[in-house]
């Protein structure tokens, strides 16, 4: 066993079986914030629980582990199909150990070998930079709350949003008021506008490698998620859709260049199990430091 | 808090209302899109599996084998429920379900099979793998698993004090519908 499979098979743990700190720290100030008594309020003390005892006993947070995103930031020259191969091997190893649920589907017999690897399956996105940094990024996630993304295609009559930004308030509102607590709230958008139909949704997905107290440097997008963030929790769907006050955690939105025939304004959530970790490998690939 | 023993009687069931508590202590049979689909297709229930009285959970757990070779659910938090509404209802019918435990919340047809037929819609927490695994004491058999895969297979769970919330009663009472409704009219005055 290689020191990068190592390394790989305990950032799935610690990734399936650890809540960030930052997202910890805002599910314990919305608790806070509900009312006493409601079953908002037993909502998020399950939640709370169920945090803690996943660290506990080293097992998954939530029973779907998701789709396995690696994003990997490399140095010129990085063997990135050693890299790639070895994620594959980690995948199915942490998944016989129970990290990882049997979560992948051969989409067209509907058969699923237990394995979490196949076409598509993990993903991992590789981005080179000019420092000697490896650094390894992880995502896992569900697809409840996958399921609730949407994308729109702007102008949309029906929601008369046109193409500037009060249109993007709009549909991502709607995105918010159609999810209610299906993707397993209180949740996080991750938005982009503009794009294509692929690069839009890339992008949103990126969003949740920001922390939840982070603010956006572009003060146009930084009012667009301060706005949604207080409306959607002014419409009173609460965590797990029960009613309450606390239906977003967070807010983050990036914008790319869009074509002149097309606006596409992307949005992907985040259900309160919100799996994501990092690290920075050493050039023996060993774990050095923890990104969050 | 209520608490309810599986098998259920239709009497205890139309006593619940939307928004109660309940704790569940029995047997659960998982079941999710392969087997909502087979069994609306006219599939069969494999010997020994009855859910007359009794409670379906949309689940797909994580299970593994321990050194003895038995079972062990290591996390089970359910799955969305909606995807299931174009059986759901045929198939408390047909089956005699008391119960349908999953999260997000169900449509009409649901609501409308759980007024006819005395069921009700419990919620459980999602994402809440490890506190409900805590809640499940066995795993006493399981059908289904080469034909659908792990997630996906009929997993027959002994449970104690299982925590749901009513959201959808048999009175035609939601709380999805209630929400919507809410938060759609607080929205349009916002925007």
């Amino acid at each position: 066993m290689s020191d990068l499979q190592d390394s790989l098979v305990e950032l799935i743990r610690r990734t399936s079986a650890e809540i960030p700190d930052d997202v910890q720290k805002a599910i314990l100030t919305s608790l806070e914030n509900e009312k006493k008594g409601t079953i908002a309020e037993s909502a998020f003390k399950i939640i709370e629980a169920n945090i803690k005892l996943a660290k506990q006993k080293s097992q998954p947070i939530c029973q779907d582990t998701g789709s396995i995103i690696f994003y990997v930031e490399c140095p010129v020259g990085f063997d990135q199909i050693t890299f790639e191969e070895t994620a594959r091997t980690a995948v199915t190893l942490a998944t016989k150990k129970g990290y990882l649920r049997q979560n992948s589907v051969d989409s067209l017999t509907g058969k699923n070998d237990g394995t979490n690897v196949g076409p598509g399956a993990p993903t991992v996105h590789f981005h080179q930079h000019r420092s000697s940094e490896i650094k390894v990024s992880l995502m896992l996630k569900g697809g409840g709350c996958e399921n609730v993304g949407a994308q729109y295609s702007l102008p949309s009559e029906k929601l008369k949003a046109n193409r500037d930004l009060d249109g993007c308030r709009k549909v991502i509102l709607d995105a918010v008021l159609q999810a209610q607590g299906k993707g397993c709230g209180p949740g996080i958008l991750g938005v982009c506008i503009g794009g294509d139909r692929a690069t839009g949704y890339e992008y949103s997905k990126q969003q949740f490698l920001r922390t939840i107290e982070d603010r956006n440097p572009n003060q146009e997008l930084d009012a667009l998620e301060q706005d949604i963030l207080k409306t959607a929790n002014e419409l009173g769907i609460g965590p797990m859709g029960f009613g309450g006050k606390t239906t977003l955690l967070g807010v983050k939105i990036c914008a790319a260049n869009r074509l002149p025939a097309s606006f596409f304004v992307s949005i992907s959530y985040m259900c309160w199990a919100y799996r994501r970790q990092g690290v920075i490998l050493s050039n023996e690939s060993k774990i050095e430091k923890w990104l969050y | 808090m209520t608490h309810l023993t599986t098998p259920i009687t239709e009497e205890k069931i139309r006593a619940l209302k939307v928004g109660d508590a309940v704790e569940i202590t029995g047997t659960l049979f998982t079941g999710r899109d392969a087997v909502h689909k087979y069994l609306h297709e006219g599939g069969t229930l494999p010997e020994g599996v009855s859910f007359k009285d009794g409670i379906i959970y949309h689940c797909g757990p994580v299970v593994i084998k321990d050194e003895e070779g038995k079972w062990k659910v290591t996390a089970a938090g359910p799955t969305t429920s909606i995807r299931e509404e174009p059986y759901q209802g045929h198939i408390i019918k047909e089956f005699g379900l008391r119960g349908v435990i999953g999260k997000g919340g169900m449509g009409d047809r649901t609501l409308a099979a759980n007024k006819e037929f005395g069921c009700v819609y419990l919620h459980a927490i999602g994402g809440a793998a490890q506190v409900l695994a805590e809640c499940i004491k066995s795993v006493r058999n399981v059908y289904f698993l080469e034909k659908f895969g792990s997630p996906e297979a009929i997993w027959e769970l002994e449970v104690e004090n299982f925590p749901v919330v009513v959201t959808m009663d048999s009175h035609g009472g939601s709380l999805h519908q209630e929400v919507f409704n809410n938060s759609q009219a607080e929205l349009a005055k916002r925007l």
